[in-house]
């Protein structure tokens, strides 16, 4: 049995510098295999800037573990396009594209990239055409549960091709949405362009419940949340006979060494670990919070 | 600039000709376009008749195959692609790869528009699309500022089409996952958002309503307090203690007094959201938006937004609000 690659995803969340770097510091020690690294949601988010998201990089590579920089899910300026062309221009490893900007310069400079989430890959000629342009490892996105992934294999193996590393989200809240708008700006009624940067107040994001109380999303500057943490941990032996090579654990503000303990034991168990987090229903075909009306 | 205007049945496409649309985008009754409701969009003779009553007026029709096929389903796109040749539309409006690819190399004679369900907000990422796919124009996603599509209107590769009127998504089109969390019924797979089947409607002893998608609730409404269509985004929740509209509030995106700005920046075409609304709204929008277009291009320098097109146009909006949106840097 082939022991799954761990992946400390992106950090989605605004925290303060300091315990962003204790944080990783911290990682560097963690049984992962992969740890992204940069911002993957606001621009104006700089407790670290790029050049200090590159030297961390550059400092986590000693730990032995491979340092992907993760790229902006939604890019509207052309500062941001700059920030993102010194990524690829850093020359140092993969980078993780989360737009279709990243795709075209990774492309131009012959870098190599891991399709982020909210690249949009639903099918297996999608998926061949991006790695002809230099994809090497592929997030699905959050509603591609275990069946049309397995399709798609399928698909992509009849078709003469093969499969990139997948990497599947194991553990988090699940990314939904992207705005040009902040809902944390708006929630606290400050414009976005002097929002004082109060996103750093929630370092789990906002919590947003229903009228009847039920908790139900996380607003996090421009993303919105699932409220649940969705953990796949049960689900490892359908993981690893689908051939999924990565579990990607994304960062919460507490309890995150645990976290990464609990799957690395799992990992290397011969059964199933107990759900830690909430049943993700896009895996099995249904609605992603379908867990929220099973027991 | 060019109109493009949106039709759901064939009397819609001939009221948008009728009411002076450059140009009408359709789509056919399944999965492969954003609007796939019951009862809407057009079988083979009615699209055929359509293009027919458009091209012997000297107009165009697009036909909309804007969705992401996964790989089982991904003949039936392809076929739509082939029928979209056959029958002659004049463009394609897709947003996946393999559609486009599909396109590209069976049928590159027929144009190709990058749909906004694409995401394509940058030079780079258009450049990709049109040294891929060659696409000759691109939809933006209702994101940017206006400052900002001036900019991407001088790097661009291609031609820029821009929303100016209709429901406002207030996500990023094709990165919306919100109805598919809750429903499992998604725009991107399904070519729907909160879709009908889902909702369901309570009524209160003191006359209130309260709207549920899926069992979750979406909103609560005060016995005389309209009640709009229960999307996530529209919806009221607590949020910090207080109950609001914590995403958006029911408006329609109205770029109406930006249309100077639009024309100067160079956009190509102006698009009317709306496959799903009727006849009436169709030839109503549309009139509006060719008198002002038509009055633009006669006298720019002294063109000013009527207050009567402005009227008529807030009356199909959603809650009769409008808003200039993210082209507005305080809406952000």
């Amino acid at each position: 049995m082939h022991a799954m690659k761990l992946s400390l995803g992106p950090l989605q969340y605004f925290w303060p510098r300091e315990r962003t770097l204790a944080f990783y510091r911290e990682a560097a020690q963690w049984p992962l295999d992969i740890i992204y690294l940069g911002e993957t949601v606001c621009s104006k988010r700089r407790e670290l800037r790029t050049q200090d998201w590159i030297a961390l990089a550059a400092e986590l590579a000693n730990s032995g573990k491979q340092i992907v920089l993760s790229s902006l899910a939604l890019i509207e300026a052309e500062s941001e396009l700059g920030v993102l062309q010194r990524l690829i221009d850093q020359g140092q490893g993969w980078i993780e594209a989360n737009d279709l900007s990243a795709v075209q310069l990774c492309r131009a400079r012959g870098v190599p990239f891991v399709a982020g989430p909210t690249l949009n890959v639903y099918n297996h000629r999608a998926l061949a055409m991006l790695m002809e342009d230099g994809l090497r490892r592929w997030v699905p996105g959050v509603e591609q549960g275990a069946v049309l992934i397995d399709e798609l294999r399928a698909a992509l193996l009849e078709d003469g091709g093969s499969m990139p590393e997948l990497e599947v989200i194991g553990f988090g809240r699940l990314p939904l949405s992207y705005s040009a708008r902040c809902f944390t700006a708006r929630a606290l009624d400050i414009a976005k362009d002097q929002c004082g940067f109060r996103c750093i107040d929630y370092p789990d994001g906002l919590p947003l419940a229903t009228r009847e109380g039920r908790p139900f999303l996380r607003i996090n500057g421009i993303q919105i949340q699932g409220e649940e943490i969705t953990d796949l941990g049960p689900e490892l032996a359908t993981l690893r006979s689908l051939g999924v090579d990565v579990l990607r654990l994304y960062p919460q503000a507490e309890g995150m060494a645990d976290i990464v303990a609990h799957f690395d034991l799992a990992r290397r168990a011969p059964t199933a670990p107990p759900r830690i987090g909430a049943r993700n229903g896009y895996w099995h075909g249904a609605p992603g919070m379908r867990s929220v009306d099973l027991p | 600039m060019q109109l493009v205007c949106p039709a759901g049945n064939l009397p819609a496409l001939k009221a948008a000709v009728d009411a002076g649309a450059d140009a009408v985008y359709v789509g056919l009754r399944d999965q492969t376009n954003a609007r796939a409701f019951p009862g809407l969009n057009f079988n083979d003779e009615e699209l055929r008749q359509g293009i027919a009553y458009a091209q012997a007026r000297l107009r165009k029709v697009y036909l909309a195959l804007n969705t992401y096929p996964d790989s089982v389903r991904l003949s039936q796109w392809y076929a739509a692609v082939d029928k979209a040749a056959e029958l002659g539309c004049d463009a394609i409006i897709a947003a996946e790869m393999a559609v486009l690819d599909y396109a590209t190399r069976r049928h590159s004679q027929m144009a190709r528009h990058l749909s906004v369900q694409g995401s394509a907000t940058t030079a780079p990422a258009l450049r990709y699309m049109h040294e891929r796919f060659g696409i000759s124009r691109a939809v933006l996603p209702r994101v940017l500022s206006v400052q900002q599509v001036e900019r991407l209107c001088e790097q661009a590769p291609v031609p820029i089409e821009v929303f100016a009127f209709g429901s406002l998504c207030i996500m990023v089109e094709g990165r919306c996952q919100l109805s598919s969390y809750v429903t499992g019924a998604s725009p991107n797979r399904h070519g729907v958002c909160s879709p009908a089947s889902f909702v369901r409607w309570e009524e209160h002893d003191d006359g209130g309503r309260s709207v549920r998608l899926n069992r979750v609730l979406i909103d609560r409404f005060e016995p005389a307090e309209p009640a709009g269509y229960p999307t996530v985004c529209k919806g009221r929740f607590a949020v910090g203690g207080e109950t609001f509209h914590a995403l958006e509030e029911p408006t329609s995106l109205n770029t109406l007094e930006l249309l100077p700005r639009l024309a100067s920046a160079g956009v190509a075409a102006l698009k009317i959201e709306g496959r799903q609304r009727g006849v009436a709204y169709v030839a109503s929008v549309t009139r509006t938006w060719r008198d002002a277009l038509d009055r633009y291009k006669v006298a720019p320098d002294r063109w000013k937004a009527r207050p009567e097109w402005q009227a008529g146009l807030a009356k199909h909006a959603e809650g009769h609000q409008t808003t200039l949106g993210p082209y507005h840097r305080h809406w952000h």
